[in-house]
C-alpha cells in the first residue's frame, strides 16, 4: 500500500508516516483533521517510544474506528465513558500508558460527567479532545460546543444562546480542578497551529510518563462536510470564527 | 537552498488539496486522473526542482500520504578521497 521508503545515497529522510499509525485507509471526510490529530498522535508515540506499552479507549462519534487506526491496543468504550474505562485500565495496569482519544460530542455531551470526574479524582490517563463544534457522525447536528449563531442541521437559524446556552469551554473548565496536571487547547488549521499542537500531545504523554496527574489536550478540528465548506475554507473558518471564541492557551501546565 | 522531493501516496491521498496552501513553493497540484477511490489524488509538478523539502505538506497533510526527502548538499556529502 505505502510506496517503499526508498531513500537515495545524496539524501536524507525528513518526513515519513508513523510506524504507530496502522497502515490502513481511514474513513474521514477529505479534509477532516481527524486524520492530523492521528498523525500527530502516532508520531508522538512513535517519538517517545511508548508504542509497545500505551493503550488506546476510543470513543464514540467520527472517531469510533479509531482503535483500527492505531498500531496499539485498543478497547472501545461505550458513549461518552472512554475517561472512566481508561481509569479502570490504568489503575489496573499503573505501568501503561493510557489515552482517550474523544470529539466533543462525546466528552463535553453525554460523556461530561466522566471526564469531569476523571480529571477531579487526579487519574493519571492523557485525554485527546477534538473539538470541530458539531456532531460529525449523526450529520452535524448542534453540539454543546456549537458557536453562538453557528447553524447546524439542528439549528438551521443559527445557534440561538437564548434558547440553547452558549459553547463549553472544556480545556478552561478541566483546567481548574486541582487534579488536572495539565490543559491546553490549540488549533490544526495551519502548518504552525499544527506543529504546536505535537508539542501539546508530547508534553501530555510526558505528564503521564511523569505520574503527574490527569492531562488533556483541545484541538480545534475541522468538519468540512458537515459545516459545508471546502477543506481550506473550513480551516479558515477556525481560524476566523472558532479561535476567538475559543481562545488558544495553556490553562493549566 | 536546500533541495527536496516528495512522494505521494496517491491510493491514499483523498484530494483534500490542503497540502496546496501549505506549500511554500507551490509544486502540488492535482492529478487529472483518479485513483481507484474516485479522488483526484495531488502530485508533484516540480521540473525546476524547486521543492526544498521543508515538509510543510506533510505537516498539515490529514493522510499521511505524504513522504519526504531532502539533499545532502553536496559539500557536506561523503566524497571520494582525491587520488594522490
Amino acid at each position: 500500500m505505502n510506496p517503499a521508503v526508498m531513500t537515495a545515497p545524496n539524501e536524507t529522510l525528513v518526513y515519513a508516516r508513523p510506524q504507530s499509525l496502522a497502515d490502513c485507509y481511514t474513513h474521514y471526510c477529505p479534509g477532516c483533521t481527524h486524520g492530523t490529530a492521528h498523525r500527530l498522535v502516532a508520531e508522538v508515540l512513535d517519538e517517545l517510544g511508548l508504542r509497545e506499552r500505551t493503550i488506546l479507549v476510543a470513543s464514540v462519534g467520527c472517531s469510533v474506528f479509531a482503535y483500527n487506526y492505531f498500531n496499539v491496543d485498543a478497547c472501545e468504550a461505550p458513549h461518552g465513558r472512554a475517561p472512566a474505562m481508561a481509569t479502570g485500565i490504568k489503575r489496573v495496569n499503573p505501568n501503561n500508558i493510557v489515552f482517550t482519544y474523544q470529539g466533543d460530542g462525546d466528552l463535553a455531551s453525554i460523556g461530561m460527567g466522566e471526564v469531569i470526574h476523571a480529571a477531579a479524582r487526579g487519574e493519571n490517563i492523557t485525554i485527546i479532545f477534538l473539538n470541530n463544534a458539531t456532531y460529525g457522525m449523526t450529520g452535524g447536528q448542534m453540539a454543546p460546543t456549537t458557536l453562538p449563531g453557528q447553524k447546524t442541521s439542528s439549528s438551521p437559524q443559527g445557534r440561538d444562546v437564548a434558547m440553547t446556552g452558549y459553547p463549553l469551554h472544556m480545556a478552561e473548565l478541566l483546567g481548574s480542578l486541582p487534579g488536572t496536571a495539565y490543559s491546553v487547547r490549540r488549533s490544526l488549521h495551519d502548518a504552525r497551529h499544527v506543529i504546536q499542537a505535537k508539542k501539546a500531545i508530547r508534553t501530555a504523554f510526558e505528564v503521564q510518563m511523569a505520574n503527574k496527574g490527569f492531562s488533556v489536550v483541545e484541538l480545534l478540528s475541522s468538519c468540512p462536510t458537515n459545516w459545508g465548506m471546502t477543506p481550506e475554507q473550513s480551516l479558515t473558518w477556525i481560524k476566523e470564527q472558532m479561535v476567538p471564541v475559543y481562545p488558544l492557551g495553556d490553562f493549566k501546565v | 537552498m536546500a533541495k527536496g522531493r516528495v512522494v505521494i501516496d496517491v491510493e491514499r491521498c483523498k484530494g483534500c488539496e490542503l497540502c496546496r496552501p501549505a506549500c511554500p513553493q507551490d509544486v502540488l497540484f492535482l492529478a487529472d486522473d483518479l485513483n481507484s477511490k474516485g479522488y483526484r489524488p495531488v502530485i508533484l509538478l516540480d521540473p525546476n526542482h524547486d521543492c526544498t523539502g521543508c515538509a510543510l505538506c506533510a505537516t498539515v497533510c490529514p493522510d499521511g500520504c505524504i513522504t519526504v526527502y531532502r539533499e545532502i548538499p553536496a559539500k557536506k556529502a561523503v566524497r571520494e578521497p582525491a587520488l594522490a
